[in-house]
């Protein structure tokens, strides 16, 4: 197929914010992710884990706890004292109610959803009702002094524990007297005494309450006379976070030095039916904090300040032995905050608070594979763009021309014309932008930059035309012709400017302005049109079907499309944990795709034969000692590198230059802030 | 299963709800327990003292169920898993239920006279029903065991107490004796131990009684109502705590008998009945109004567990330290466990001689040890030996240690006067199962080593904790003394050598002569340049062990041995310079052996470590420095272990040179991989 020129670029200093909370949906298998920069995230695990919405963040609104409550309404609560309820269908936060308890450290929904507690920094524990619309405030509980840092609803939702520093509360929720003080460390001599904060609270049916607290200890109590049954020290540092499944039969502890325990309820006889919290199994996923642990039925979900998400399918719980029982770790967004301007071989990477543009180097020399080719020209640092506000970035673009950027936050468009002379660079504000109902989730710049698409809520495309030498008008607004609340996340549109198409939160591929492509019920991770032909290829998160190729002239799926879905795709192919976020093609082979991955580069020859399960899928290093003959029959389409992990980026500048986007988990590492000191064996 | 007056009433702890309830008619009083016959799952109540009524679960009117009114007042029934119920009658009648129904108005004889019954409970002993139950008149309390089976009934009188009375007892058996544990009015627990197979049939005999527990903690003392025994070393007590000053308050206590320690305890502000049951490890009483239920778990004791200092539960391994207070070994107890019934644990109890025992010499009864130290002096060793074999399948007594110390001090006193009598397996046998150790019997080692019994001092040096340095020396020396030939035919335990010397007899002497050979080789090569290749010629020169493998597991249990440097230096100066340098060639090839591991240890049990090698190493030639200078020998081990050393030195300087090194490489590498930009070329097919 040839040799690519990749230029490697490693230089997106992109840290992820860590997590600091997680809400676990079941009905919905949905997780609710907060970071500590303030951004939500929701992940549908039916779709592959896929990270389906994204809400970025805000400077001023810190989450400290998410919940689930109502159905699938979302309500987060922080540190700036609201409690606000979040948009899933328009990404944003659609309002915010005073909890007049200072900041807000936890918060918890009963098992119906029906009422909300809010744990504050004054040591007040309020109730809120979810009210269509909004929430309402119910009552004060009994206050205390101490921030009330945990929050478990008894599951009968008679109950309330709260967890502040050195004791736990049982609060009658009726009466709003507390029923029970519990001093965590009445044991410890007076001596010794330091505070201990309880870090996060289980409240089980049994009457058991589980705390973990800054000692490193899980402990459980009786609550009705406030008795201790066991305790168990995980660690030398503070047990951070705690979450109990849905039987109540096994907990997870997450704690400061990165590691999570399993704890299981298990009979001390085998068919006894004395039954004892041990501590099963050990892990070592993160390097720093464990603020957050969820419990699913199957798998223990962790998230640290690490920024990484961790799934860990409980083996005994997995029906077969496959996909299902693999570890998961996610650290980089499922979005694009890259992009390219080809023509001008310029990248635009997108910070929660700033844009930097940089431009590619270049080589004169070529050389063979695995080889390193001198620079002619360094790469260059072009232009930072610091976004003004409180608010983080939604979306940016740069024009495949290269001249304009434009980008937009949660209440803010803005457009910019990048002026290149020689070596110097000048940047100017376009003037008179369209108020245009914001947030945009997508930009995408036409290939003959002359037109700009604003995706945005409702399914509706604004468009608007970048006119020289620094100006735009809005043309007009496209909507879906059936209407649908969700806001539109992707979009592609085609070389000649005649069509687009765009993908809605209701995962409704929509193609404007002619018909639609036929709903799957899956989220849609990455579409392209094709450039020559007008074919748009999808890619869903679903490991079952993965690609389609749409045909957007004869308003079908392709033959070749389909010619996959009978033949399926391989194994290992379907395998794959991390959705494809990009698509490009080669301008001159119309039959090669490139797709990307977090883990692997391929490009798709639609030309070669689909290899069949018993074939070698990752089969470049083979082919490359095979003879010409031979090497010939082992052909197949799939042509993948993982050379490149991992992976944010990847596009095709030309036919035959690649630029590759990597951002080491080293460097994370390295920018991220020491962890707990641990003491290791010979330093 | 509660009954009350008029009703009587199961539940479900777990569940904490009531099975079902079942009520006498108005007028008729509940006057026993309700018991449960688990073979058929029928309840057994006595009403008015007379009228026996049987029924089911399924039965809800108990006016209506099976009703059998007999010709004697009823005390209780017992239920017994696996038996009959047995009804004890007020006039210490005992019949079992079967036989009971056959003929309800059966005549039931009068055993006590004016006596009162106050306390009964019934046993199994294998598959014999055994009841017992106490009796009081004028102050003065009676006992009694029945045995059904053999219809044979015993009484005692308990031995009377001044000033005080007992309040309440508690039972159980173990190995053919019952252990009937009184709490007494002065505030203690007392033991006596009821022969089971008792076959004299003197009338009335007088039981002893022995302390168990005083129940006083720190100026307070517990009024005991009422206990239970948990394990070999607890027991609950249940009663109201006075101090001095205060008011009392009732608590729930558990003691530890062993130490005589308060291990926990639990206030009751709602007050109790004074009753305390005790099933399946969880405690019931009423606290206030409701039933209450605690579940308690007893370690084992341990005297640092008794004062709170317990750190880690972990058992220790065969080479801990000798736990003066441990009266059994574990292996023994297990088999005590595995015997006795669920509800009560071990107990040490003293045995009494049962009936087949045959020695002539011994009255039954009589002080066992005392005998037997009699018969040692000058029985035949035949005799002996059979009395010593008795000895140890016996179940030991609390004082059992000290008793085995005296056996063996005078199985000892009579080796030493009579040449001919040495009982080496009882020996052995005692050393190896018991927690023995140099100070409770401190002349076994002379003797052994008088009579060079090589296997008994290995023993002897792995277990015991106190060997004086003399004793480790002399050892020492004469494991060094004896012929490799003459070791081959003695029963050594190879445990600590076979993993790593091989043991072919045959080709053993040919390794001697390599031995010779590498070393004289090895010397004539003066350099002080250490390759690797030098290293491994060194290591070939010593690959063969110096000595044979019953000398070297020999020489292992010294190295294994504790000491104390200053005590055993003076000592070891006295060993003569050719042992000296055999030891130092042995300690020699050990130290080789262990360096080729990556671990520096020894792989097998019990097998020296590096430091134990190097300790021993150092001492011996400080003890020995002028003579190893002298001797050509010597010499030329010497100089073998000096380059050794010096080989071993200078490679770990040469690492610990290049690690900047490696870390330098390491930190390009990495810079090399994390260059923030560049451009590759690749090759897709």
């Amino acid at each position: 197929m040839g040799e690519f020129e990749v230029h490697r670029v490693r230089f997106f200093g992109l840290v992820p914010a860590g997590v600091r909370c997680m809400a676990y949906q079941h009905r919905g298998c949905r997780l609710a992710l907060a970071r500590t920069d303030g951004a939500v995230e929701v992940y549908n695990f039916a779709a592959n884990y896929f990270m389906e919405k994204a809400i970025p963040g805000h400077q001023t609104r810190s989450v400290e706890a998410l919940c689930w409550a109502a159905g699938e309404r979302l309500f987060g609560a922080g540190l700036c004292g609201d409690i606000t309820e979040y948009d899933l269908e328009r990404l944003h936060p659609a309002y915010a109610v005073d909890g007049f308890g200072g900041p807000i450290w936890s918060m918890a929904a009963n098992n119906d959803g029906t009422q909300l507690a809010i744990g504050c920094e004054d040591g007040s524990v309020k109730l809120f009702q979810v009210v269509p619309g909004g929430v309402q405030f119910e009552k004060n509980l009994d206050r205390q002094k101490g921030r009330v840092l945990c929050l478990s609803w008894h599951p009968s939702g008679t109950h309330l524990a709260a967890g502040s520093i050195n004791f736990i509360r049982v609060l009658d929720v009726r009466s709003g007297r507390t029923a029970q003080r519990i001093m965590v460390n009445y044991h410890v001599p007076k001596s010794k005494k330091r505070e201990c904060v309880v870090w996060s609270i289980a409240f089980l049916s049994s009457g058991t309450i589980i705390s973990s607290d800054s000692f490193g200890r899980v402990q459980f109590w009786d609550w009705e006379r406030g008795t201790l049954q066991d305790s168990h020290t995980v660690s030398t540092s503070a047990a951070l976070s705690l979450a109990v499944s849905e039987e109540e039969d096994s907990i997870v502890v997450g704690t400061s030095a990165g590691a999570t325990y399993q704890f299981q309820l298990l009979p001390v006889k085998t068919g006894g039916q004395e039954k004892r919290w041990v501590k099963t199994k050990p892990f070592q996923h993160h390097t720093h904090d464990v603020r957050a642990v969820v419990h699913t039925p199957t798998a223990l979900i962790s998230g640290g300040l690490d920024a990484q998400l961790v799934i860990r399918p409980l083996m005994e719980k997995v029906q077969k032995k496959s996909y299902d029982a693999v570890l998961r770790k996610f650290t980089l967004p499922h979005r694009r905050l890259v992009s390219c301007a080809r023509k001008a071989r310029l990248l635009l990477f997108q910070f929660s608070q700033h844009l930097e543009l940089w431009r590619l180097g270049s080589t004169n020399k070529t050389g063979k594979d695995g080889e390193v080719l001198p620079l002619s020209r360094m790469p260059e640092h072009l232009l930072q763009l610091k976004s003004k506000g409180p608010e983080h970035i939604y979306c940016s673009c740069v024009s495949p021309c290269g001249s304009w950027i434009a980008y937009s936050t949660a209440s803010r468009f803005h457009l910019y014309r990048v002026q290149h002379e020689g070596d110097n660079i000048s940047i100017k504000k376009v003037p008179g932008v369209p108020k245009l109902l914001l947030p945009a989730y997508q930009l995408q710049c036409a290939s003959d930059s002359g037109r700009l698409f604003i995706a945005s809520d409702r399914g509706s495309v604004h468009v608007v035309q970048l006119l020289e030498p620094g100006g735009c008008k809005h043309l007009h607004t496209l909507r879906p012709p059936a209407g649908t609340r969700e806001a539109v996340y992707l979009l592609a549109s085609s070389a000649d400017g005649n069509w687009l198409a765009a993908v809605s939160g209701d995962w409704e591929a929509g193609l404007c302005h002619h018909c639609t492509v036929p709903t799957y019920s899956c989220a849609v991770t990455a579409l392209a049109i094709h450039p020559a032909t007008n074919n748009l290829f999808i890619s869903y998160s679903d490991q079952q079907v993965g690609l389609f190729e749409f045909s957007i002239p004869e308003k079908q799926y392709t033959a070749w499309s389909r010619s996959v879905q009978n033949s399926g795709l391989h194994r290992l192919w379907l395998e794959r944990d991390s959705p494809i976020t990009h698509i490009a093609f080669n301008p001159k082979n119309t039959s090669q795709i490139l797709l990307h991955d977090v883990y692997m580069l391929c490009v798709l020859d639609k030309s070669l034969p689909l290899p069949d399960n018993n074939a070698l899928l990752v089969n470049q290093s083979t082919l490359k000692q095979l003879s010409e003959p031979a090497r010939h029959r082992q052909l197949h389409a799939f042509k993948i590198c993982k050379k490149f992990q991992p992976l944010l980026f990847a596009d095709l500048l030309d036919e035959r230059c690649l630029v590759t986007v990597e951002r080491p988990a080293a460097d994370i590492n390295a920018e991220l802030p020491p962890p707990v000191q641990q003491k290791k064996f010979g330093t | 299963m509660f009954s009350f007056d008029h009703e009587s009433n199961p539940q479900h702890v777990s569940d904490q709800k009531p099975l079902g309830c079942w009520s006498v008619k108005h007028g008729q009083i509940i006057t026993c327990p309700v018991v449960c016959n688990f073979e058929t799952h029928e309840y057994i109540a006595v009403h008015d003292n007379k009228v026996l009524r049987i029924w089911k679960d399924k039965d809800v009117n108990l006016d209506k169920v099976f009703k059998a009114t007999l010709s004697a007042e009823v005390y209780r029934v017992h239920s017994l898993p696996h038996a009959e119920p047995l009804v004890l009658f007020r006039g210490g009648g005992v019949r079992t239920l079967d036989v009971l129904l056959e003929a309800p108005q059966q005549e039931i004889e009068d055993v006590i006279s004016d006596e009162v019954i106050k306390w009964s409970e019934a046993f199994l002993e294998g598959q014999q029903p055994v009841l017992i139950f106490v009796t009081e008149k004028d102050g003065d309390f009676f006992v009694y065991v029945q045995k059904l089976k053999m219809r044979s009934l015993h009484k005692y009188k308990l031995e009377q107490q001044e000033l005080s009375n007992p309040l309440c007892f508690t039972a159980y058996i173990k190995k053919q004796i019952i252990t009937l544990l009184c709490l007494y009015s002065s505030d203690s627990i007392y033991k006596v131990l009821i022969p089971l197979q008792q076959n004299s049939e003197e009338e009335e005999q007088t039981l002893s009684k022995s302390l168990l527990l005083n129940l006083s903690i720190s100026g307070s003392v517990l009024k005991g109502t009422s206990f239970v025994v948990l394990d070999k070393d607890h027991v609950a007590v249940l009663g109201s705590l006075a101090a001095s000053d205060e008011e009392s308050k009732e608590c729930l206590t558990i003691w530890n008998t062993k130490f005589q320690t308060l291990q926990a305890s639990k206030e009751l502000p709602l007050g109790t009945s004074g009753q305390l049951w005790c099933y399946g490890e969880k405690f019931f009483f009423t606290h206030g109004k409701v039933l209450t239920v605690v579940i308690y778990k007893c370690e084992t004791s341990s005297l640092a567990a008794a004062v709170g200092k317990l750190k880690d539960s972990q058992t220790s391994d065969l080479c801990s330290f000798l736990n003066w207070n441990t009266l059994q070994d574990e292996e023994l107890l297990v088999s005590c466990q595995s015997q006795q019934s669920a509800a009560l644990k071990s107990e040490s109890t003293m045995t009494l001689r049962s009936k087949k025992s045959t020695v002539e010499n011994i009255q039954p009864g009589a002080s066992t040890i005392g005998q037997l130290l009699l018969s040692i002096k000058d029985a035949s060793t035949a005799a002996v030996e059979d009395e010593l074999r008795q000895l140890l399948s016996k179940v030991q007594r609390p004082d059992f240690q000290a008793a085995i110390g005296s056996v063996i001090s005078a199985l000892i006193n009579r080796c030493k006067t009579d040449p001919a009598f040495y009982p080496r397996n009882f020996l052995i046998q005692m050393i190896q199962k018991r927690e023995l150790s140099y100070s409770l019997c401190p002349d076994l080692m002379a003797v052994a080593l008088e009579k060079k019994d090589v296997h008994l001092l290995q023993i002897c040096l792995q277990r015991f904790p106190d060997i004086p340095e003399e004793i480790t020396y002399a050892c020492l020396k004469v494991f060094l003394s004896i012929s490799d030939e003459y070791l081959e035919r003695t029963d050594v335990d190879l445990e600590s050598v076979i993993s790593y010397i091989d043991i072919e007899p045959n080709n053993k002497e040919v390794k001697t002569e390599v031995v010779e050979n590498g070393f004289s080789t090895e010397l004539e090569e003066d350099g002080c340049d250490v390759t690797g290749m030098k290293e491994i010629h060194m290591m070939d020169s010593v690959e063969f062990c110096p000595v044979g493998p019953q000398k070297a597991a020999l020489l292992n249990a010294v190295l294994h041995s504790a000491y104390s440097e200053t005590f055993l230096l003076p000592h070891l100066k006295g060993l003569p310079a050719q042992q000296a340098v055999l030891f130092l060639r042995y300690l020699h090839y050990l130290y080789v052996k262990c360096s080729e591991r990556i671990n520096t240890t020894l792989p097998g049990v019990l097998s020296p470590t590096v430091s134990q090698i190097m300790d021993w190493m150092c001492l011996l030639l400080d003890a020995h420095f002028t003579v190893m200078v002298m001797l050509p020998e010597a010499k030329r081990l010497l100089s073998s272990m000096h380059k050794f050393v010096r080989a071993q030195v200078r490679f770990y300087s040469e690492l610990n040179k290049i690690e900047g090194s490696l870390q330098e490489l390491q930190r390009i590498k990495c810079q090399t991989d994390t260059q923030a930009y560049s451009i590759e070329v690749l090759e897709l097919i």
